[in-house]
């Protein structure tokens, strides 16, 4: 059994590390080039706020808009790419069991999670207090040198937001189930930064946020006849310029 | 399409403070709390990419992703407010005779130029190299780690119900406007887009004319 086989159970033999991330944390880590990771919904309804940044230079970073402009699209699912500001894929969606991941709703800060759910600090409720999308991050990128300067518009893995004919923004709820995951493959050496706290959208009146697990295997970087890079001709010159830096 | 479209009161003749920028070129001004700015479509269809930062905290600065989701809509038109990262109002716009501007098509740059049309176009000239001529001038600190999302004043990027990006033609024309109430002193930074593998204007970049008023 492979774990790089569409929906295969994973193979613990062949998994690099696991970890699980509880609701409202956040987390960052080392992905090298040829690395998968498959983030798993373990509860339902999760949502994983996420930037990337170059490894070894962090002021190439996930680029919203390219990413969206090179491939068509404002959401994320299996064939998609995520793009750096320099013009590169950072990494490939090679599997997705949910279909649909925002890109366009960014994070939550502190003043919109206290007026949505009240105000819960650390004080009196330990770790049950209420954290926020932008505050996470800010925590993470602390610890890179970087900081509010680098929060940049972030891909919600699991949540889905649609939007009308008129411009409208539309949270669709119950778009991720108990056990859907995502999975990327790296195809750079990339910094993950990332927060399990809810969507800013999230009609869910209760401060909720759902743990995920993270699995990483060896699968190597894309091949010549990849999904994701013959998506559209913008993506293998996306590929081409990721390579050329590994040649 | 829905448009509302408002027109302003304001005589261009008692404005403080007027220039031409030539298509191609960036401009970088700080504009005070209760100043009203406008940016002016001479030729029509061009795009105005746009950001803004907190003029006395520029860790600050214009939030596309608050902004659409505070309004609700993805398309800036009159009455917008457009907010910072930390959620606070930094302008509203107050008149707008185009109808629809863009915040979630980015800027264009060297780099993504070659992914989007073609490798051997990264030596065109583009919006990013511009916006990085701006703030190196500027010599307060700021770099390219202060590029972040951006506001296309003209353009025309609709989202279908189907998730799908589209670039469709302009809904500008000559003598179209925006304009808007600074809420705080911002710090405008605008590369009047020189995107010549764009068909949005026709491959003919041309001049946008700004305007700020004083505080009635």
């Amino acid at each position: 059994m492979s774990v790089t086989e569409s929906g295969s159970a994973l193979d613990p033999e062949a998994l690099a590390w696991q970890e699980q991330v509880p609701g409202g944390a956040h987390w960052s880590g080392v992905l090298r080039r040829g690395t998968t990771l498959r983030i798993t919904d373990q509860q339902g309804g999760a949502n994983v706020s996420t930037l990337f940044f170059n490894q070894e230079e962090k002021l190439e970073r996930y680029n919203m808009a390219d990413t969206l402009k090179a491939q068509h699209t404002a959401y994320l699912t299996k064939g998609y790419v995520c793009y750096s500001d320099m013009g590169r894929v950072m990494c490939s969606v090679t599997d997705d069991s949910c279909g649909w991941h925002d890109t366009i709703c960014g994070v939550s800060n502190a003043r919109m999670v206290t007026e949505k759910y009240g105000e819960a600090r650390y004080q009196e409720h330990r770790n049950q207090y209420h954290r926020n999308g932008f505050d996470s991050l800010v925590n993470e990128l602390g610890k890179y040198g970087l900081g509010r300067r680098d929060v940049m518009p972030t891909a919600n893995f699991f949540s889905k937001v649609t939007v009308d004919e008129s411009g409208a923004m539309v949270f669709q709820p119950g778009n991720s189930e108990a056990g859907d995951y995502v999975e990327l493959r790296f195809e750079m050496n990339t910094l993950v930064v990332l927060t399990t706290c809810q969507h800013p959208l999230d009609p869910d009146p209760q401060y909720r946020p759902r743990d995920i697990l993270l699995s990483a295997w060896h699968s190597g970087p894309a091949g010549a006849d990849d999904l994701c890079r013959n998506r559209c001709p913008e993506n293998q010159r996306g590929f081409h310029n990721t390579e050329v830096m590994f040649r | 399409m829905t448009q509302t479209l408002v027109t302003s009161s304001l005589d261009p003749e008692a404005a403080a403070f007027s220039e031409v920028v030539p298509a191609g070129e960036p401009w970088m001004k700080v504009v005070k709390q209760g100043q009203v700015f406008r940016i002016l479509d001479l030729e029509g269809n061009q795009a105005v990419d746009t950001l803004f930062y907190n003029a006395n905290d520029y860790e600050e600065r214009y939030s596309a992703n608050d902004t659409i989701r505070a309004q609700g809509n993805i398309y800036l038109t009159a009455g917008t407010q457009l907010l910072s990262n930390e959620g606070n109002a930094m302008l509203t716009i107050v008149a707008d005779t185009c109808g629809r501007h863009d915040t979630l098509g980015g800027a264009c740059s060297a780099e993504s130029n070659t992914v989007r049309y073609a490798l051997d176009k990264r030596h065109m000239h583009s919006c990013r190299d511009s916006f990085l001529l701006a703030l190196a001038e500027w010599d307060n600190g700021m770099t390219k780690r202060d590029l972040s999302s951006n506001i296309n004043f003209f353009m025309n990027v609709p989202v279908t119900p189907q998730g799908e990006l589209t670039f469709a033609d302009g809904i500008s024309a000559a003598g179209r406007y925006v304009e808007m109430r600074a809420e705080m002193d911002v710090l405008v930074l605008i590369s009047n887009c020189p995107q010549l593998n764009n068909p949005c204007n026709a491959y003919n970049p041309t001049p946008v004319q700004l305007l700020i008023w004083d505080a009635q």
